[in-house]
């Protein structure tokens, strides 16, 4: 078991908040806003705030997921290379990872703790090393998202089993999830099936329908053109 | 397992780029004692299908800003306005703003419309039930008007669940319309007045004889609501894959 403390990467750059155009501002009369405190505002990107909630988002109702007949598949195009039943899953190597997550809806949590198998080792564990440098994320509800290979390797993402010392309860993706916490959480599938690597970066189910390819959110790229 | 990708909507899959456009409050009123009808005057209304949100931008003197996603209610009209129904909520930031301050001719940013899969338009056709608690019924009630406007022949129900009438959301529109409209029947649950319901297995089968097999099942309310609704509305026989849900936190 590994433990691994998040790092915010870009931290701190928060261009929204610095007007570029002081001459040309639309200032709502009235308007004060509900400031952070400093030492939460750093932690914030741009557009976002701090909730307590668990705030649960998806486009349909929680699919039905048999961890009897779970498997997790990692496919190059339509071609299955490697998969794993529950169980054999479960014997992978675990990673520990605690920090913030940013929802695309403008909600971000603070101090979250996830428990799971980085893709490094899952990729490890099929001895394979990534066959192209772009994957879709699949689920049970077939939703799809896109990520850039280089955004899952070296620590930065898991195929999350475990949430505050429990497991993932499924309004929240269980019984397993993909989690990339740099990036906005729609880019963190909920009920995962299998990666699936793609020559070229492929629109998922959001993605189609203008969300940004990307998802940075400390860059504030909630939207196509963003 | 059904198909959530398969019914990608066809204007879904051009490219969209969402900009902040301005926008000037026309009319502020009064809807129930926790909601208020605000009316913002915007190039972007008439934009939006039935059931989609809009992202409302604040700006402070000193350029902090804050932004909050809102469905839209109002149909396209013709008015160059888009209705939202905001509720105040205790520490919101951005809802709090709207509902002390907010005032005719107060400006602000939108951008959207956005969010083609939670949204229906008369060619998607029916029959269309669909679930909302408390604000959760906003989407819902401009699927509604877009309905009696373009396909008042396909069959509707509403369950809506709301702790009282006092503070359901154009109660009276809704009821009018299950009085007027041959095709669409309310299902009212008061869950802290009266008998005290919520949404159960009678209540989903009540509107289900009522319009027949669903084609196009939406739900909408905080998760204390919409995770047993989509429960009930599962275990009633819908398939997960026509079932559309929105949910908002606590």
């Amino acid at each position: 078991m590994r433990d691994r403390r998040a790092t915010l990467d870009g931290g701190g750059a928060a261009p929204e908040t610095g007007l570029r155009d002081k001459g040309n501002v639309m200032v709502t009369r009235g308007f004060v806003g509900r400031r952070q405190p400093p030492e939460t505002g750093a932690r914030l990107p741009p557009g976002q705030y701090l909730t307590q909630d668990f705030p649960i988002l998806q486009i349909g109702p929680n699919p039905a997921v048999d961890l009897a007949t779970w498997r997790f598949t990692i496919r190059e195009g339509s071609r299955p290379i490697k998969s794993w039943s529950w169980d054999e899953f479960g014997a992978l190597p675990r990673t520990r990872w605690a920090g913030d997550i940013h929802c695309v809806t403008k909600w971000s949590k603070f101090d979250t703790e996830w428990e799971g198998v980085t893709i490094d080792d899952l990729l490890a564990a099929a001895d394979m090393s990534a066959p192209t440098a772009y994957l879709l994320a699949e689920s049970f509800d077939d939703y799809t998202t896109n990520v850039p290979v280089a955004d899952l390797l070296n620590g930065k993402a898991m195929i999350a089993t475990r949430y505050a010392g429990a497991p993932i309860h499924a309004d929240h993706g269980g019984p397993a999830r993909l989690f990339v916490p740099h990036l906005y959480f729609w880019k963190s599938a909920k009920w995962l099936k299998g990666l699936r690597f793609t020559g070229t970066d492929t629109a998922g189910y959001w993605e189609l329908r203008g969300y940004h390819m990307y998802g940075d959110p400390w860059r504030e790229q909630r939207y196509i053109g963003d | 397992m059904s198909s959530a990708t398969s019914e990608i909507e066809p204007a879904a899959a051009e490219p969209m780029v969402f900009r902040w456009h301005e926008a000037e409050v026309a009319s502020v009123t009064v809807v129930t004692p926790h909601v208020k009808s605000v009316r913002l005057r915007c190039g972007i209304a008439g934009r939006q299908r039935a059931g989609q949100h809009v992202d409302v931008r604040l700006t402070a003197a000193d350029g902090y800003r804050a932004s909050r996603s809102y469905s839209v209610a109002s149909v396209p009209d013709g008015s160059g306005t888009l209705e939202l129904l905001v509720e105040g909520l205790p520490d919101g930031e951005v809802s709090g703003w709207f509902f002390d301050c907010a005032g005719v001719g107060d400006r602000l940013e939108l951008r959207g419309p956005i969010g083609g899969s939670f949204s229906w338009d008369g060619p998607d056709g029916g029959p269309l039930l669909l679930a909302g608690g408390g604000s959760g019924v906003v989407p819902l009630l401009a699927m509604l008007r877009r309905r009696a406007e373009v396909a008042p022949n396909i069959p509707a129900a509403l369950i809506y669940s709301v702790r009282t009438r006092a503070e359901a959301i154009a109660l009276s529109e809704l009821e009018a319309r299950d009085r007027d409209e041959p095709n669409f029947s309310l299902f009212l649950r008061t869950t802290r007045e009266g008998e005290g319901r919520r949404i159960d297995a009678a209540v989903v089968d009540a509107a289900l004889a009522r319009i027949g097999t669903p084609k196009k099942v939406f739900l909408c309310g905080s998760n204390r609501f919409a995770s047993p609704a989509a429960d009930l509305i599962a275990a009633a026989g819908v398939p997960p894959g026509i079932v559309r849900t929105e949910r908002f936190g606590a």
